[in-house]
């Protein structure tokens, strides 16, 4: 049993839920006091609020709150990831399980009809890229007879941005989460300009994708292999201290990084005469880190699935179509709604009526405690995102502290006196406080091909969180009637 | 001298970070030298200059944070690390200057601004109180539920929880606290002093504490508890607990208990409590039907005036000065107000904005025999739904009925302003009785409301040949913000009485309406 302090001879401090009178009293007497800008749970639907209370009283059915010991016990798996890049190696070779003929994309399932243009456009490059048929009216009627599967990265072990198409032999970053032992695996970052995550699939992208595959990455791996495996945490952790967020921002991290490996990569021996050519290619792609703080965010959330009775958000994700979420306790199911439209700022040229609904595994990234809920780390990156000002962008990463267990110490943001960035999304305070989690995201062009047309931050649907809800409350009255 | 090094693997902290908790951590007791640095291969060689390095800061790398710490043999080793830990744990925490820029949203968001809150006051819609409560205890905080309309069973649970908690819960339904010296929700600016309060009862509690603060008597604790708290469902499960802290509370001398009837089971509960009391008692279970116990030392009173007076004379002479707040009502002043009365306008219309308040009036009138109406429920009262004119009416009107999408009376004084100047056409009303709550939370000057009704139900009366007479029970103290003189004065210049108890109200209302003052002699003085 707690030991709580007793309430007499203690000098108080009051948390005011409700009458902001009494706070306004209180404060006059020169009490301490907050005064919580209270709202109906649930934005006052009637159901979720017994939902809830239904849930809290199943919380208390044990010794311990049992859903909020099980949500520590995720939350403390966050804190003690130790994510680390181990290898640079073919999908096709890294990911078991992955077998020719399969692709697989981001986001919730979803079947090839229902796929949104940029990720139809990016499939078909793929399909190309791999040669399994030589037309794209030859890779659609494979699609169409099923020869050709697709499946979720998530299904895998796997993240991808935007699109996500990940194919057999497209290299993969291998980042092994040491605390646990499990891997995760993320597609290398292609640049900017046509590339396929944004859908862009004609013969420059194909060309690029086979230079990552036979320039950059049998470099990059003999590299990451000498270095003895990259840790990621302190990188992370430093570039925090350096304005980055790791989703919208990734320029410290990659700096980090290049310069971590740059000497692995010079003394490579399938470097050829190939050194400037990709020192280039890594110093002019500030978002290179992208994919990997993907991979990070797969290997951290990874060992908080399945934990009974958990509440915790395991992974958040869109197919641009569907935003899907997955929560702990209730293992692999996805719960989707209609993905959102970004809010953000343009592209010379673009429009907000140009923009595709949010897609890409990166949420991932917030997920685990970064993007959108590190924001108030990255004051560069709040006009891009169209979050105003610095001081909206504390409030970002505020609020995210509303709907999460704790903070990670190992992921301290020095805009907020080193407070910890929040982590660990639970499903009960979303559904209750109507906050959502707030998602840093690159937009895509509605048409395939046409690449990036602007940047912007995304709420994730609210429906994925209280459907979620109900099925907690479903799965603990099974478990306490069983 | 004992030196250990902690490695923190991966563990990346900015360095001018670093050297403000090594400096904190300096600071703690039987540390005597203390570095927290990076593992690089320079900073392990200053480690090493410093003496500070041992085997385990040897085998740190570069990305591993290190503490090193020195420690003098004596002290307690594991629970320096352990705090160590904690230190590196709360670094990341928000400064309350920065924190406080932002209005959070939900309890969580509230802790996470002040960390180290203990009380979570809680006045939502009733059928969200429980849910806020209980995340409240499940943070480790005190609560007072200030919220009604809360389900008994949620009551009997909240209060269980908090209990296995070692926490309080006060409340549902409690109107008023006064803890450590600091007012919650609607109280009274009473001065600190050695009585300890529990109460289920709000208007009760501000009642006795307002008239011990008039007899020079502060309040040590007064807790709220909540009016069910002393049914049998419920069991006066805070009422025992606050009896058995303000017990071995050492600023407490007196305790008193306030409520309405308990439940039998409940009152038996106390009564065995009291037993083990080792203070003097007094209790005031207005209407408490049973014989009272005979318990040393434990005083039952009938009424709260009574009950604050046993408190005073059980607590000898004030230290403090104490002429009286208000001015006692001259006899020849009531004489006059009572030979203006026709013999037709017999009848008393108490309309109070506390329910305890009026449940003692109904009570002492009852004992009477006079013919009531109310919506106070009670054998032998008429329901108020009879509408039966031509009776006595006490009407509680904090009810629900009244406060439905509006404020509390004791905040909204438009309802008992419709209500003053329906009965002054009613020609057999004579006795009109307000109750005028002050101190935090209420309205800001009653008297600037009541005094226009006052005067214009004179107008109204006079136009059909009859006077009223208004008497006022005025709830307060002289430190309350509203200036209880000039709150008096005005009400006393708009030729109301006020008086500073109930039982004093309703015994100069009781008087007027039979045309006896004899029956009121001793109290003008």
């Amino acid at each position: 049993m707690r030991q709580n302090k007793p309430l007499l001879g203690e000098d108080l401090k009051v948390v005011n839920v409700g009458l902001s009178l009494f706070a306004d009293t209180l404060r006059s007497s020169g009490t301490p006091v907050t005064d919580v800008d209270w709202r109906p749970p649930a934005e006052s639907d009637q159901r979720l609020t017994k939902t809830l209370r239904s849930i809290q009283k199943r919380n208390a059915s044990g010794h311990l709150n049992i859903i909020d010991e099980a949500n520590r016990t995720a939350h403390q798996r966050m804190l003690d990831a130790q994510p680390a890049l181990v290898d640079v190696a073919p999908a096709g070779e890294a990911i078991a399980g992955l077998e020719d003929r399969t692709l697989l994309h981001a986001g919730p399932p979803i079947e090839w009809p229902d796929m949104c243009g940029p990720m139809q456009a990016a499939i078909l490059g793929a399909i190309r890229y791999e040669g399994w048929t030589h037309t794209d009216t030859g890779a659609v009627t494979a699609l169409e007879n099923g020869e050709i599967t697709l499946q979720p990265n998530h299904n895998f072990g796997a993240v991808g941005p935007m699109t996500g198409i990940t194919s057999p032999s497209m290299p993969v970053f291998v980042v092994e989460n040491r605390a646990f032992g499990n891997r995760a695996y993320c597609t290398i970052n292609e640049g900017i300009g046509k590339v396929m995550r944004f859908g862009a699939n004609d013969d420059t992208v194909i060309q690029r994708l086979e230079w990552l595959q036979n320039g950059l990455a049998p470099v990059l791996r003999e590299a990451v292999q000498s270095a003895g495996g990259v840790e990621l945490r302190p990188i992370v952790a430093r570039a925090l201290t350096m304005g980055d967020e790791m989703h919208q921002r990734n320029v410290a991290a990659t700096s980090l990084l290049l310069r971590t490996l740059a000497p692995h990569i010079a003394d490579a021996s399938s470097i050829g005469n190939n050194v400037s050519d990709i020192l280039k290619f890594l110093a002019d792609n500030d978002q290179f880190f992208l994919n990997l703080a993907m991979a990070i965010g797969k290997a951290t959330m990874d060992p908080t699935r399945d934990i009974p009775n958990s509440t915790v958000v395991t992974a958040m994700s869109r197919n641009g179509t569907e935003f899907g979420i997955r929560v702990s306790a209730t293992g692999d199911r996805w719960f989707t709604a209609p993905s959102l439209m970004p809010q953000g700022l343009y592209f010379p040229g673009f429009t907000a009526d140009d923009a595709n609904p949010d897609m890409g595994d990166s949420a991932i990234i917030e997920t685990m405690g970064l993007g959108g809920f590190a924001m108030g780390a990255a004051p560069a990156v709040v006009g891009f995102v169209g979050a105003g000002t610095f001081q909206d962008a504390l409030a970002y990463t505020r609020e995210m502290g509303e709907i999460t267990v704790g903070r990670n110490p190992n992921l301290a943001l020095p805009t907020l006196d080193f407070q910890g960035a929040p982590c660990g999304i639970d499903v009960r305070k979303v559904v209750e406080s109507s906050i959502t989690p707030v998602i840093n995201t690159g937009i895509a062009h509605r048409e395939p091909g046409v690449g990036q047309v602007g940047a912007g931050i995304v709420r994730a649907p609210m429906a994925c969180f209280t459907q979620a809800l109900e099925a907690i409350d479903q799965l603990l009255s099974e478990t306490a009637n069983a | 001298m004992t030196t250990r090094n902690l490695a923190l693997k991966n563990s990346y902290r900015d360095s001018v970070e670093l050297m403000r908790l090594s400096q904190e951590l300096e600071q703690m007791s039987g540390v005597q030298g203390a570095t927290i640095i990076m593992g690089t291969d320079n900073n392990k060689a200053m480690l090493e200059t410093a003496g500070l390095l041992t085997e385990d800061g040897k085998a740190a790398a570069a990305n591993d944070l290190i503490i090193a710490v020195r420690l003098s043999p004596a002290d307690d080793e594991a629970a320096i690390m352990n705090r160590v830990q904690e230190l590196l744990d709360s670094s990341g925490r928000e400064s309350e200057a920065n924190a406080s820029s932002n209005q959070p949203r939900t309890i969580d968001g509230a802790l996470a601004a002040l960390p180290d809150s203990n009380l979570a006051l809680i006045s939502v819609p009733g059928q969200y109180a429980a849910y806020e409560a209980t995340k409240a205890l499940d943070r480790g905080l005190h609560v007072l539920v200030f919220s009604d309309n809360v389900s008994i069973e949620d009551e009997v649970e909240l209060k269980n929880h908090a209990l296995n908690q070692g926490l309080f819960m006060l409340g549902p339904d409690c109107g008023t606290a006064i803890i450590n010296g600091v007012p919650l929700g609607f109280a009274n600016a009473v001065p600190r002093g050695r009585v300890g309060i529990v109460a289920a009862s709000g208007t009760g509690l501000q009642q006795v504490s307002c008239l011990l603060a008039a007899q020079g008597h502060g309040i040590s604790q007064a807790l709220g508890v909540g009016s069910r708290d002393l049914s049998d469902q419920v069991g006066g499960a805070m009422m025992l607990e606050g009896i058995r802290v303000l017990n071995d509370d050492p600023n407490t001398d007196v305790i008193v208990l306030i409520s309405k009837p308990p439940g039998p089971m409940a009152q038996q509960q106390i009564a065995f409590a009291l037993r083990v009391v080792s203070k003097p008692s007094v209790v005031c279970f207005l209407g408490m039907d049973a014989q009272a116990p005979n318990i040393p030392n434990v005083y039952f009173e009938m009424t709260l005036h009574e009950a604050a007076n046993r408190v005073a004379g059980l607590l000898g002479d004030p230290t403090d000065d104490t002429s009286p707040v208000l001015p006692s009502p001259e006899m020849t002043l009531l004489q006059e107000i009572s030979d203006g009365l026709g013999r037709d306008q017999r009848y008393i219309r108490g309309l109070y904005s506390g329910g305890t308040l009026a449940y003692e009036s109904m009570l002492f009138l009852r004992d009477l025999n006079f013919d009531i109406s109310s919506n106070l429920d009670f054998p032998l009262v008429n329901s108020i739904d009879d509408d039966a004119e031509r009776t006595h009416k006490l009407i509680d009107m904090g009810d629900d009925r009244f406060t439905q999408g509006v404020p509390h009376p004791m905040i909204d004084y438009r309802q008992r302003r419709e209500r003053i100047l329906k009965e002054a056409t009613n020609p057999e009303v004579g006795i009109i009785l307000l109750d005028v709550i002050l101190g935090y939370g209420s309205h800001a000057d009653p008297a600037s409301e009541l005094v226009p009704a006052i005067n214009e139900a004179r107008l109204l009366a006079s136009a059909a040949g009859r006077q009223l007479a208004f008497i006022v029970v005025m709830c307060g103290t002289s430190d309350d913000p509203q200036n209880i003189q000039k709150q008096a004065a005005e009400l006393i210049a708009a030729g109301a009485v006020v008086v500073p108890s109930n039982l004093q109200g309703v015994s100069i209302a009781a008087a007027l309406s039979v045309g006896d003052l004899e029956m009121i002699r001793g109290w003008s003085q």
